[in-house]
């Protein structure tokens, strides 16, 4: 059992040394705070760069990261400028923010949101970085957006494409420039409507969770008002790999469309095999079997291969568009890179400036002046036409591209080809639409 | 003192001790130098290392005392952590009905995982165990997402009904707390160049993880210890002297589950997010990594290996390309180059490289685990004078 000898001598020297240590912290000077979170005091500002660097999603999440290099050294005043030179705000001059200098530190978010989170607050509380940036993936995205919010930095999210983002999960601090399913749905159907008639019956595969969902209804909602009927929306597990299960039933359904919800390697393994299973050569009802993926990305058109062609699509951007702030980015981006960047890329690129253009127009680096310098800016020349910051939101309007893909691809990079770049009109919600409602984006959260 | 004898009293003050310090400890160089870099000492790094540190304490009891290895541990952390957010969303931001619901509720799933998995040992253990994690991994990620969210993860939002606190009324989300104490107020020491963040959350984990440390040390020196490691050694034979050996491991295994429910809890306290991956069989793995990298059955090592895993994650995953040129600029271009591609391939997203290399390393080389290795260097420290004298007692052929 226990035995406790309190000498006298003993009990004065702990508590000698208690009082001592007790004292200690009020001859330190505690930290002053700047009215926010890590107000930049030196010559520098950091920025977190936080994306997959391994996991299902690494490749998007290197392009990315590579896309922030370019950025940082155009906006520190390096390379050619890129898009800072048919950006419609002529703010930024090449000396960092506000005269700062940019820094930043990258983190591996392995696209989950627990080790996203852990590394986004080792950027705010270790590397003291003011924006955070990145994410492939809505759940993540979601996940950081609300860590920023409660931290009090600005988060400014990259590819995330789920309504929910700026729908039921909608933040202050948090910004999508990327589009949603929903503008997926509203750009794809009369593209459809054009090419496969008002009479088709549509199959849906959806990835079972939050993104796959969000897609679905959106599509289903969209196509459904052309006059198609749906089918059956089937479920499958994310990265299940093999689909021919899922893919056998749809033949003997009577549905003459097949419509896969799937992101990423689970799009390029169902795609090619329902090409494998022969559905793109069947006829039913009188008509072609056709396939549609409602969000592309060049990764998953290069890893699919000839199994797209042909096939209907719809993305954010790509880099064979002919405007200036386009050709600007992908000749700075491919003379550094030696290829041309993907949309992922182009999205993490925007965001930077785009951060960069409000800290600078607000004159702070404090999140509720950013937010509000960012909140109902509409501006131009960032490769895909007018584009409004919707303030109500946090959601990014401009057009959408509708893609196909190429019938005769020349190499590695044009695998897919525009069809249509839908006005942004078209694409256009109320922010209380069914599919965005039960959100609130709070008030800005400055932190400390 | 605590019941323990002498010597265990002071591995007890030593663990307090160099709990209490973490703070200190982790953040050696100061803010502005360049090796500022391996610095883990910010709360929400520390704070893991003092739950997941915790976890493996849950998880040593079972497959340290009884070597049975749980493949599943991953699913108590993540009901835990779903507990707590409920908690937060449906009662108060208070941390503590909050760890209680999580430890009770991972409890009461333990038991009757634990009660089928139990009926098998070795690696049909293993493999049952692993099978009811990634069952509830995928019935989290997609159908139970009414009570999970799903991918997105469970969230506290404004409008959750938190019935003891009251309506929020300033817009901003609320941040889970101990009586008006919030887990991330954090007070910050300049001292000349370095800083240090003592931060409430980290010290609430820290005296947890304390706690939690003691309990498995009682167990260790108990009777009950004592029988488990029977289990362990021989089962049979224990069986044949007619002893029913099943409500012991189940109690450890009930046990260890508390403490990853307890950990699970506390993660949730310190962010208020569960994520379904937290379930996933990576995450069962890695606590297996931790006991085995810092030694299988003693009682310090998986605190060790928690954090050393951890800081792995944290840290060398955050080394990128352009901080390697920082310090290698002095090389000459060329040279310079070589190295940068040589030491990238081991940081940034190389890290996950340099862990396997390492578990390796010490799995071959040190089987006891990194204890096995400070045993080791303390031995060599202590027997340092004493070489030449072996040498000549050695007896003449």
């Amino acid at each position: 059992m226990s035995k406790m000898n309190f000498s006298r001598r003993g009990v004065l020297k702990t508590g000698a040394i208690a009082g001592a240590g007790l004292t200690l912290p009020t001859y330190l000077r505690a930290d002053a705070h700047a009215g926010f979170t890590n107000a930049p005091t030196g010559s520098t500002v950091k920025l977190g760069f936080n994306v997959p660097q391994t996991g299902p999603y690494a490749q998007e999440g290197l392009d990315e990261l590579d896309a922030y290099y370019l950025a940082v050294e155009h906006l520190n005043g390096g390379g050619d400028g890129g898009m800072l030179n048919t950006f419609s705000s002529k703010v930024l001059d090449g000396t960092g923010i506000l005269g700062k200098k940019v820094e930043y530190v990258t983190g591996d978010t392995q696209t989950k949101s627990d080790v996203a989170r852990a590394s986004a607050q080792s950027m705010i509380q270790k590397d003291g970085v003011v924006m955070v940036t990145g994410g492939s993936s809505s759940g993540v995205a979601v996940a950081v957006q609300s860590l920023c919010q409660e931290a009090g930095v600005i988060f400014m999210a990259a590819l995330t494409h789920s309504n929910d983002t700026t729908g039921k999960d909608r933040k202050r601090n948090g910004f999508r420039y990327f589009f949603n399913a929903y503008m997926s749905g509203a750009a794809l159907a009369p593209v459809l409507s054009n090419v496969y008639g008002n009479e088709r019956r549509a199959y849906h595969l959806t990835a079972d969770y939050t993104w796959g969902w969000t897609q679905e209804e959106s599509i289903k909602a969209s196509t459904e008002a052309l006059g198609w009927e749906t089918v059956q929306t089937v479920r499958t597990p994310v990265g299940a790999g093999d689909f021919s299960s899922y893919i056998a039933p749809v033949l003997n359904s009577g549905a003459d469309t097949l419509i896969l919800n799937h992101y990423g390697g689970d799009m390029v393994n169902s795609l090619t095999q329902a090409v494998q299973f022969g559905l793109r050569d069947k006829m039913v009802n009188g008509k072609q079997f056709e396939v549609i993926v409602p969000l592309y990305s060049e990764l998953m058109a290069a890893g699919a291969g000839a199994n797209i062609q042909g096939v209907y699509g719809s993305m954010n951007w790509n880099w064979q568009l002919q405007d200036a702030g386009t050709q600007a980015f992908v000749k700075s981006f491919g003379e550094k890179y030696g290829r041309p960047p993907s949309g992922s890329a182009h999205t993490a690129y925007v965001q930077t400036i785009l951060y960069a253009d409000a800290v600078t127009r607000a004159g702070t680096f404090n999140p509720c002046g950013v937010v509000e310098a960012l909140e109902d800016f509409e501006f131009d020349g960032m490769g895909i036409g007018q584009t409004l910051y919707r303030g109500s939101d946090h959601q990014c309007f401009k057009d959408v591209l509708i893609m196909k893909g190429a019938d005769n691809p020349t190499n590695q990079y044009d695998t897919l080809e525009i069809v249509e770049v839908t006005p942004r009109a078209q694409v256009e919600y109320p922010d209380d639409h069914p599919m965005f409602a039960g959100g609130e984006l709070g008030a800005c959260n400055p932190g400390a | 003192m605590f019941g323990l004898d002498k010597k265990d009293t002071k591995f007890l003050w030593i663990v307090i001790a160099l709990t209490m310090l973490t703070p200190i400890l982790l953040n050696p160089f100061p803010t502005d130098s360049g090796l500022a870099q391996f610095n883990a000492g910010y709360p929400a790094l520390m704070q893991r290392f003092a739950i997941y540190g915790l976890m493996a304490i849950g998880f040593n009891i079972l497959f340290g005392l009884t070597g049975y290895l749980s493949f599943g541990h991953a699913a108590f952390l993540g009901v835990g952590s779903y507990a707590a957010v409920w908690m937060f969303k449906l009662l108060s931001m208070n941390v503590i009905p909050a760890i209680i619901l999580a430890t009770v509720v991972a409890g009461l799933f333990a038991l009757v995982i634990g009660y089928i998995s139990l009926r098998r040992s070795g690696i049909y253990f293993s493999i049952l165990t692993l099978a009811f994690a990634e069952m509830s991994y995928r019935l989290a990620y997609s159908v139970f997402t009414p009570i999970t969210n799903g991918e997105t993860g469970l969230q506290i939002k404004l409008d959750d009904p938190r019935v003891l606190d009251g309506a929020a009324t300033d817009g901003a989300l609320p941040v889970p707390g101990l009586f008006g104490l919030n887990m991330n107020s954090t007070y910050t020491v300049d001292l000349g160049a370095w800083s240090f963040d003592l931060n409430a959350g980290y010290y609430f984990c820290a005296v947890i993880a304390v706690l939690g440390f003691y309990m498995s040390l009682r167990i260790f020196r108990s009777p009950f210890g004592m029988m488990l490691r029977a289990v362990k050694s021989n089962q049979n034979r224990m069986n044949y002297t007619g002893l029913n050996t099943r409500p012991y491991t189940l109690a450890a295994f009930v046990i260890s589950g508390m403490y990853a429910g307890l950990a699970g809890g506390l993660l949730a306290a310190m962010d208020p997010l569960a994520g379904a991956e937290r379930m996933q069989w990576t995450a069962s793995g890695e606590v297996v990594l931790m006991t085995i990298l810092g030694g299988v059955g003693t009682l310090f090592g998986p605190i060790i290996g928690a954090g050393f895993i951890k800081y792995c994650e944290n840290i060398f995953s955050k080394i990128n390309e352009n901080i390697l040129h920082d310090w290698f600029s002095f090389l000459p271009d060329s040279l310079e180059s070589v190295v940068v591609w040589f030491f990238a391939r081991f940081v940034g997203e190389g890290w996950h490289l340099t862990l396997g290399v390492l578990f390796m390393l010490i799995v071959i080389f040190l089987p006891g685990g990194l204890v096995e290795g400070g045993q080791r260097i303390a031995a060599w420290y202590r027997n340092r004078g004493k070489s030449e004298d072996k040498a000549t007692k050695q007896p003449a052929e």
